[in-house]
């Protein structure tokens, strides 16, 4: 056998196994941490992509039919052009599904499950009545204070929320 | 064959890093001044300024710029519209910008559309980086 063909044998050895590894599914669960501590679910695309303009979302926070819709439209993502290269894409979505609210992988989901009509799918965590009810003690007009801007912005009250935790008593809301 | 499977994988260790080497701003700048077809005298940070600097009506009819989440002044941190800090843009203040190719396209992707309506030309994004980079 010539350099040449064991040169390339090499390469596609390389290339399959680092196919094989790079399809699987890289999300990896924790375990549920209950009450209102998310599971310590993460996915290194789903943190470093999702999370470059808002907190990522846990994917518990929505059902399956919602996620795939929303990652179908990423190139009008809420205004913003927030498209992704097919693979990333891919990836991500396979994290969000496996670990959605109706995957039945956390209490948090099975929560915003039971006020969640079925066939339903919201565009928006904000639109579900599980987000609704959790808070209704909050006006209006704490929603538009400076530091807070948009019901969006978990983290501006809720200040553990990139840790995926939103107990009561982490939230700490602004005065302004 | 043990010897030879041994260079053959260095071998692909060897390319898979040529592949993985960093970009710098100057490295990008060259690039895009390639592919405009301009020397790398031909970029303009005054033209790199205005592109960022320049509101244009937005897809809701509110004027958008680049400036208008990234601030004025591109060595402070700006804000996305939901809120989260973005670090400052000019290499100056952040050694990470254009460090990653791809990044820096998927960026210039996103935000052309967003605030041109459109992608931007390779002399653009070229002008784009020589202003950043000489943002102090």
């Amino acid at each position: 056998m010539n350099y040449l063909l064991r040169g390339i044998g090499v390469v596609a050895a390389v290339g399959v196994f680092s196919l094989l590894a790079f399809s699987l599914p890289s999300g990896d669960a924790h375990g549920d941490g209950g009450g209102n501590v998310l599971p310590r679910t993460t996915n290194k695309a789903w943190q470093q992509e999702c999370a470059s303009c808002h907190i990522a979302y846990s994917p518990a926070f929505l059902p399956k039919a919602s996620w795939r819709r929303l990652m179908g439209g990423l190139d009008q993502h809420f205004g913003e052009n927030a498209s992704l290269d097919p693979a990333t894409q891919a990836d991500i979505l396979r994290f969000l599904e496996a670990n959605a609210a109706d995957s039945g992988t956390s209490r948090m989901g099975s929560r915003v499950m039971q006020s969640m009509g079925t066939n339903q799918a919201p565009s928006r965590i904000t639109e579900t009545r599980w987000f609704v009810r959790k808070h209704d003690e909050v006006s209006k007009s704490v929603w538009s204070r400076k530091s807070i801007g948009s019901a969006a912005n978990c983290a501006a009250c809720h200040r553990q929320a990139e840790q995926g935790v939103f107990d009561e008593d982490t939230v700490r809301i602004p005065k302004q | 064959m043990i010897k030879h499977l041994l260079y053959g994988g260095l071998a692909v260790l060897g390319m898979a890093s040529a592949v993985a080497a960093a970009d710098s701003p100057a490295s990008l700048m060259a690039q895009y001044a390639q592919q405009a077809g301009v020397p790398i005298s031909g970029l303009s940070a005054s033209r790199g300024a205005a592109l960022y600097r320049t509101e244009h009506p937005g897809r809701n009819g509110e004027a958008v710029s680049c400036a208008g989440c990234h601030t004025a002044n591109p060595t402070q941190a700006g804000r996305t519209r939901v809120g989260k800090r973005i670090e400052p843009l000019a290499p100056a203040a952040n050694p990470q910008r254009f460090t990653d190719a791809a990044k820096v396209e998927k960026w210039f992707r996103r935000n052309c559309q967003d605030v041109l309506q459109r992608e931007c030309s390779a002399q653009e994004k070229g002008d784009f980086i020589a202003w950043l980079s000489q943002a102090r």
